[in-house]
């Protein structure tokens, strides 16, 4: 549901979930309204910050007004977000892109990729999906598996790891050939460009439909600047040109209409 | 209390505008402001043939502001007229079409197409710093803004505001030329020339690696360049860099400006163009302001 505002946010809890990667739980009026794969604009308070850091929503309790957000400390923004306590106020644009089209796929094979830090939007689509034939596919860097537990209530789990330590040595597009009884109709993912830049050619050459999730530097998050664009391989709708906004007609593209 | 302002004939509610390119044509930033609240949506930069714009990253974070290097995307003359105009018409307030171009003939072109359309008046962008060809060629250098200028002014039927770089040794100079030539009225500042490294990864931030300066940061050197100008040209003046409060928006009308754009402050506060409106109403009521006419100008 079509959602847009700036939200005062105010924190619910907060916790490390893993080495540098925090998992907050905010409550704020978005909330209720958000789907799968959206994202929000957290604004930093500190002096030597600007400009709203775009963190995807990552799953909901709709009931409670309650979103939650998985980041890695990165830099100034995300380091001050990990110093948020309970009650703490938080200024908030909600929601931005488009989502997952988690109404479009039901019924069919469904695979979720992510890798590192892109996974936790996966995890509130597997949510979403939940009861339907759902594989989630999730890449790490080593044996720390963060989120991964949480993922079994709504999908069966693979995992990669890029120093073998844990389930298949190597990325998610490894981890997929090696259970390949499976063949998805629909990849879903969110992760680093090269992941991405595969999942769209292994999807090209297996006939499945892919949507992956963009990323790039933002300034307004809302459509207005011109900042995040992406190539496209057909005129956008909305540029005329080859370039779409990834903040308003994404982050998420069927992977044949972008050029990555 | 009289909040409205006169430019070349147009009557603006109040003197607050967007600063294009900021605020694409009012339909994002329209779903948390009131446009009919604004003196004038100033559009983003349009060009008489779709432009594609610069790789990214296009924008980056500094110390109180930021880069961009967007290079002018924009999906032409064509759409402009088709899509975004009718759009605005339907709110009360003055619609402002930025031009953009790399030869004359290009800004020729797009202004003859929009000449008969509802638009108020042009804002000529000769000032962009992130396109290679023309356009900050025609900002930088005296005679080719008079050049440019007068025959943007001989073809245009609405009133014309020349919008001025900061990027010069003498910002008078180009005021002066750009009045010389028929200039209605100066825009300025456009964004003040940067760059930025990424010491980790020893690359440039920007796939540009030069990008246009915006946001609080830029506001004293946009002040000065303000007053400059008022004392050496007749023509309004419509000011701008860093606007994010009323009291900034006084502190140009006070340096001389007759009206004011709020630029990158949208992507901060995205209320940011309403709250300043209500600042100035605010500043004026303390200080027993009957007409926003009285300060424009008044520190000497
Ligand atoms: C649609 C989208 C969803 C995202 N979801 C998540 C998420 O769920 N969890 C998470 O940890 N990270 C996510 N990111 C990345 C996150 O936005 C950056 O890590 C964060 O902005 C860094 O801010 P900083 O101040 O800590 O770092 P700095 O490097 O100090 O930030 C400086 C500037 O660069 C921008 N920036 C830096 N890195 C990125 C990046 N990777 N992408 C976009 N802008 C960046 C910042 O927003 C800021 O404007 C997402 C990015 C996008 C575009
Ligand atoms: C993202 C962005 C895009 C811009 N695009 C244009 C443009 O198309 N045409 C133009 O004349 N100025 C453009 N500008 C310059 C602004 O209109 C303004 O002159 C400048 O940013 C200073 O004001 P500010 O500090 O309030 O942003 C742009 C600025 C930004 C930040
Ligand atoms: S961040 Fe401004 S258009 Fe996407």
């Amino acid at each position: 549901m079509f959602y847009r505002n700036v939200d005062e946010g105010t924190v619910i809890s907060q916790e490390m979930i893993s080495e540098g990667i925090f998992s907050l739980w905010i409550k704020n009026e978005g909330a209720k309204h958000a789907g799968a794969g959206q994202f929000v604009g957290v604004y930093p308070k500190g002096k030597d910050t600007m400009l709203m850091r775009p963190i995807s929503i990552c799953e909901t309790k709709p009931e409670e007004n309650a979103m939650r957000l998985v980041y890695r400390v990165a830099g100034a923004g995300t380091k001050e977000f990990s110093e948020l306590k309970k009650g703490d106020k938080v200024k908030i644009l909600a929601n931005l892109g488009n989502g997952f089209p988690v109404d479009e796929v039901k019924g069919k094979t469904i695979v979720l990729m992510g890798g590192g830090i892109g996974i936790p939007p996966m995890l509130g689509t597997a949510k979403a999906l939940a009861g339907e034939d759902v594989h989630a596919y999730l890449g790490y860097r080593n044996n720390d598996t963060f989120l991964s537990d949480e993922f079994m209530q709504y999908s069966k789990v693979y995992i990669a790891a890029e120093d073998g330590s844990v389930g298949v040595k190597g990325n998610v597009i490894d981890a997929l050939k090696a259970t390949t009884v499976l063949k998805p109709d629909v990849i879903m993912a969110c992760g680093p460009m090269p992941m991405l830049r595969a999942i769209k050619n292994y999807a090209a050459e297996n006939g499945i439909t892919a949507y992956i999730s963009l990323e790039e530097r933002m300034a307004c998050g809302v459509g207005a600047c011109l900042g995040c664009v992406c190539k496209t391989v057909n005129k956008d709708e909305h540029s005329h040109v080859n370039n779409t906004r990834i903040c308003t007609e994404g982050p998420v593209f069927n992977a044949e209409e972008v050029d990555i | 209390m009289n909040t409205k302002v006169n430019i070349a004939g147009v009557e603006f509610k109040n003197p607050v505008m967007t600063a294009s390119g900021t605020f694409g044509s009012g339909m994002e930033y329209g779903q948390f402001v009131d446009l009919n609240k604004l003196g004038a949506v100033v559009t983003k930069g349009v060009s008489n043939v779709p432009w594609p714009g610069n790789p990214t990253p296009r924008v980056a974070e500094t110390y109180g502001g930021m880069l961009n290097a967007i290079g002018l995307q924009n999906p032409g003359v064509d759409v402009m007229i088709e899509r975004d105009l009718p759009f605005l018409a339907k709110y009360d307030t003055k619609v402002i079409v930025n031009v953009c171009g790399k030869t004359v003939e290009d800004y020729i072109e797009a202004v003859e197409r929009l000449n008969e359309t509802n638009v108020d008046m042009f804002e000529i962008n000769v000032s962009c710093p992130n396109v290679k060809e023309g356009a900050i060629a025609f900002g930088q250098k005296a005679d080719a803004l008079f050049d440019v200028t007068k025959r943007i002014k001989a073809v245009s039927k609405k009133p014309i505001i020349m919008k001025l770089s900061p990027n010069v040794t003498d910002i008078t100079e180009m005021a002066k030329a750009a009045e010389a030539a028929g200039s209605d009225a100066i825009s300025l500042i456009n964004t003040l020339t940067g760059m930025k490294i990424d010491i980790e990864r020893r690359k440039f931030v920007l796939a540009n690696k030069t990008g246009g300066m915006s946001g609080p940061a830029l506001k004293p050197v946009a002040i000065r360049m303000v007053y400059q100008c008022a004392n050496a040209v007749n023509i309004p003046i419509i000011g701008m860099g860093g606007i994010a409060t009323g009291e900034d928006a006084i502190e140009f009308l006070m340096a001389g400006a007759t009206a004011v754009a709020v630029g990158a402050m949208n992507f901060v506060n995205p209320t940011a163009t309403v709250d300043v409106i209500e600042g100035i109403e605010k500043y004026m009521m303390r200080h027993n302001i009957s007409d926003i006419n009285e300060i424009i100008g008044c520190v000497k």
